[in-house]
């Protein structure tokens, strides 16, 4: 299931388990990213928490945790070579998998019609 | 943010929509940020290849000695600026102050000499305040016309010289602060050898209506990008280079903002035309027994940038801040973070480790040498 937030960050869920990147759209606005910060493996984040920071040559901008729960895997691949971000936000260039608290909070983001909708 | 439709436009805002640019407002300009290169990509390529900007926002000003002798006019201006330019040659530019009485900076600019006039290019968000500042001191012996619609090129890059030659073969043998009047194409140019990003390379000013024509011809040559103000704004920091409302404000003296190259001997304590301009008892002080604080260059440690407005430590905890980050970002070129700031004289020797606070956390910085990529300037 593929889950869209109005921060513009992708949710792919499987089970009780999410994987979250930023969108095209995210990753196309914020330009070249120069530097990814990730949450700490084991870190319990709130809905709307900060998860991660990135870095493009010109700001800073936060990435949100969409939904509460437990970091459980990061994607150091982006830490060392965040071009990948940019290149393949939704496949190589994902951020971290959480671990949701409930698995159902998911029903409540947007699909990618909605998402698509959203960004025009 | 300004509304856009309240944003002037430079001479080259269609050509900026058709080329993908995007856009957003500078100074009271709707201004290409980038294109669809990509700042990183813009960087890099006016580094290797060329790079044309468009910088028609900043403010062209001529001035004329109402006795016609160029002389008077630059003694005149010597009564706004700490810079000697009345032994500019003709044909000569050179890096300007506009100082205020307290010694702080009003605005940063370039004068030329013309033979019968000075050219001048200041910052696009301080022209009008420098136009009045210009017409109150100096219109009793001198004529100030502003230009403020004219437009201007910067053509920056290894390859600028071959591409400008192309079109008029006298720009080969200009050297570095040479201004001349070059033909591009049956468009008259007052053209000058200089920049803003480290690279050799021209601005090229031109009459509004023949800039996109210029522009547009310019850009058929493989060789040259068009480039955003986000990768200028990255390649002159690289540079070492200060930007005007960060790293030189009306609260830094030239000495403080390690500027005294600016100022020649001639207009120092001994000079035969010493001080005479605003801030000359600060100013003049402080090259005699030296300031309080210094701009540096700053390398942060790790891939992470420092932007302006980061406080900085001289310990790792604890303690009051020694001082603020001006510039900072990431240096495409460096392939690092880079960036500048004030900080105590007795901490700006080379080399000397202090602390930027970096999202809560203390992060170490290296005060460094600028530029933290060398000049390829045409001497």
């Amino acid at each position: 299931m593929l889950k869209f937030t109005e921060d513009h960050e992708w949710l792919k869920i499987d089970g009780d388990v999410a994987t979250v990147g930023i969108t095209e759209h995210a990753a196309e606005q914020l330009g070249d990213l120069v530097f990814v910060e990730l949450p700490e493996v084991g870190a319990k984040l709130d809905k709307g928490g900060e998860a991660s920071t990135v870095e493009s040559v010109k700001a800073a901008s936060d990435v949100y945790c969409p939904l509460a729960g437990e970091i459980i895997e990061v994607n150091q691949a982006i830490a060392d070579d965040p071009s990948l971000v940019n290149s393949d936000p939704a496949g190589a260039g994902w951020f971290f998998k959480i671990r949701l608290d409930d698995a159902g909070s998911a029903s409540t983001l947007m699909d990618e019609a909605a998402y698509k909708a959203m960004i025009g | 943010m300004d509304s856009t439709a309240d944003l002037l436009k430079t001479p080259l805002h269609s050509l900026h929509l058709e080329l993908g640019a995007r856009m957003a407002g500078f100074a009271g300009y709707d201004m290409p940020i980038q294109y669809p290169m990509g700042v990183m990509k813009e960087h890099l390529h006016t580094r290797t290849e060329a790079g044309l900007f468009d910088v028609s926002h900043m403010g062209q000003i001529l001035i004329r000695a109402k006795s016609g002798d160029v002389r008077d006019a630059a003694l005149a201006l010597e009564s706004l600026t700490p810079v000697d330019v009345a032994d500019l040659k003709p044909g000569r530019q050179r890096y300007g102050l506009f100082t205020n009485a307290s010694g702080g900076l009003e605005d940063d600019f370039m004068v030329a000499n013309r033979g019968d006039h000075l050219y001048l290019v200041v910052n696009a968000a301080c022209k009008h305040a420098d136009l009045a500042r210009l017409k109150a001191a100096l219109s009793e012996s001198c004529e100030i016309e502003a230009q403020f619609g004219r437009g201007l090129l910067a053509l920056q890059g290894p390859e600028a010289e071959s591409v400008l030659s192309a079109y008029d073969p006298d720009a080969e043998d200009m050297l570095f602060m040479d201004v001349r009047d070059l033909e591009i194409a049956g468009a008259p140019a007052v053209v000058s050898r200089s920049g803003y990003t480290g690279e050799d390379g021209y601005e090229i000013s031109l009459p509004a209506e023949e800039t996109d024509r210029i522009a547009r011809l310019l850009l058929t040559d493989d060789r040259l990008a068009p480039i955003g103000l986000g990768a200028r704004d990255s390649l002159r920091l690289e540079a070492g280079l200060c930007l005007y409302g960060h790293d030189i404000d009306e609260t830094t003296s030239p000495v403080e903002a390690n500027l005294k190259w600016a100022i020649q001997k001639v207009r120092r304590t001994g000079g035969d035309r010493a001080g005479g301009f605003p801030g000359a008892d600060v100013i003049l002080g402080q090259l005699e027994g030296g300031a309080a604080r210094a701009r540096v260059g700053l390398q942060p440690s790790g891939r992470a940038p420092v932007r302006a407005g980061a406080a900085l430590f001289a310990e790792e905890t604890g303690g009051e801040s020694i001082g603020t980050v001006t510039s900072g970002g990431f240096g495409p070129s460096a392939n690092a973070p880079v960036a500048m700031g004030y900080v105590p004289s007795g901490l700006s020797a080379t080399g000397t480790k202090i602390y930027a606070d970096l999202r809560g956390k203390r992060l170490e910085m290296a005060v460094t040498a600028l530029p933290f990529v060398p000049s390829t300037y045409k001497r």
